[in-house]
């Protein structure tokens, strides 16, 4: 089957490559740009290991396939080096132990972040219910929940003060 | 899991969308049933047809008590409101429960319901409102009852050569009541057991039971149910002679809670 050029803005910067339609967009972040922060467990929208920002929003990279990203904007867990919401969460989850392999962290942060600016005022109900689409097989998911929890609370307090 | 070879394609316009169509090829929206599904290589279309940058694919209008859902308005927008009144916090409601946030806001309404998966939310709760599919074919825009558009298991009213435009539903006044019980045994996983009581005032209650394995069961009259609900759920769920008490024990149960929901006014 024949490879077309697709183009796409990654972490703010735009990229033009070649991949068939039906390559997934994890495999053009993995394969073509060496982005492997983008993880993938189970390549069927089940686990969230593969969860970035596409187009402003959390999305399953495995099941978004090459030719409908052609013009889309991604943000993998590499861009968020500068963003403030994303230090403080890696920054909690570092004191609440909220990993140990770390295979499932790139798609919790991404989650994590979108819980904390779109729910600012989630409860842990709620935090357990948004991250129930991102699988944990070592942790567990009581650090996790821990973490995002500091973090609301800790933006709580600051938007108070 | 990784797709067969597909060919893609992004029609700007609806009547090039209708053309791909008659030739065969497979509309996209979300993508998010789709897309694993393809990876699965449970489907594999030698051509999609990508829908979701067509004029007015996506939005919410209003106009004489009608509200015209574009069908690649996504579960995310509808979960934040995109619907006004009564029937937008109803929508809202199920459209959160909705697989998880980064599906919903890839995922759309009419990508949903024309996949018919007899498990989805919107195949389950959509039969409920007096309201209609718009299909879009060669001749024009035709109007379907949602109470009879899924028709089977991962089958439609659809013509083949046709495609789902939008979902039309009527306003709801305030007092409106709605009971929705879905069983999942993890958020977010695929429904064991959905079901819907819609009771409007001043019209009969519309009930609808779904995740079987065939298209939802329509209940066009459920005052009954909402009279007496533990037994006439019992009833109903009797009469479809399901092969595992289990299902039919998750089926009487879902029946049964969203009727007491809907008494509640939830």
């Amino acid at each position: 089957m024949s490879r077309h050029p697709i183009r796409m803005t990654v972490n703010g910067k735009p990229v033009e490559l070649v991949a068939e339609p039906r390559t997934h967009l994890a495999d053009l972040l993995r394969g073509e740009l060496l982005l492997t922060g983008t993880h993938l467990g189970c390549e069927h929208g089940v686990c969230g290991a593969c969860t970035v920002e596409l187009d402003g929003a959390p999305a399953r990279s495995c099941i978004s396939h090459a030719g409908s990203c052609d013009g889309a904007a991604v943000r993998t867990i590499e861009g968020f080096d500068s963003d403030p919401v994303m230090a403080a969460l890696r920054e909690a989850f570092s004191a609440e132990h909220a990993l140990q392999c770390g295979y499932c962290t790139p798609g919790m942060l991404i989650t994590a972040r979108d819980v904390v600016l779109r729910l600012p005022n989630a409860d842990e109900g709620q935090v357990r219910e948004e991250l129930s689409g991102n699988l944990c097989r070592c942790t567990g998911y009581r650090g996790i929940v821990r973490a995002v929890l500091r973090v609301l609370e800790e933006r709580r307090r600051h938007s108070k003060a | 899991m990784k797709p067969a070879p597909f060919a893609y394609v992004r029609p700007q316009a609806w009547s090039e969308a209708l053309s791909l169509l008659r030739d065969g090829a497979r509309p996209l929206a979300g993508g998010q049933s789709l897309g694993p599904m393809l990876n699965l290589r449970l489907a594999q279309p030698g051509r999609l047809a990508d829908l979701r940058h067509l004029p007015d694919f996506a939005g919410v209008v209003l106009a004489d008590g009608i509200c015209r859902i574009g069908a690649g308005t996504t579960h995310a927008a509808i979960e934040d409101g995109a619907v006004p009144g009564r029937l937008g916090a109803i929508l809202a409601g199920v459209a959160r429960r909705i697989a998880y946030r980064a599906v919903r806001n890839r995922g759309t309404i009419g990508g949903s319901l024309a996949h018919a998966d007899p498990a989805a939310d919107w195949v389950a709760v959509l039969p409920a409102f007096d309201g209609v599919a718009v299909a879009l074919g060669p001749s024009g825009e035709r109007r379907i009852p949602l109470a009879g558009f899924v028709c089977g298991v991962f089958e439609t009213a659809l013509r083949p050569d046709e495609v789902l435009r939008a979902i039309e539903l009527p306003m709801l006044p305030p007092e409106t009541g709605w009971g929705h019980w879905k069983f999942c045994r993890k958020p977010g996983e695929f429904s064991k057991a959905t079901a819907c009581l819609l009771a409007r005032p001043g019209a009969r209650s519309r009930a609808v039971l779904a995740a079987l394995d065939g298209p939802p069961l329509v209940i066009a009259d459920a005052d009954a149910l909402l009279a007496a609900p533990q037994a006439e759920a019992a009833r109903v769920v009797a009469a479809l002679d399901l092969p595992d008490p289990w299902r039919a024990a998750l089926a009487r149960t879902a029946l049964h809670r969203a009727a007491l929901a809907a008494k509640e006014g939830k």
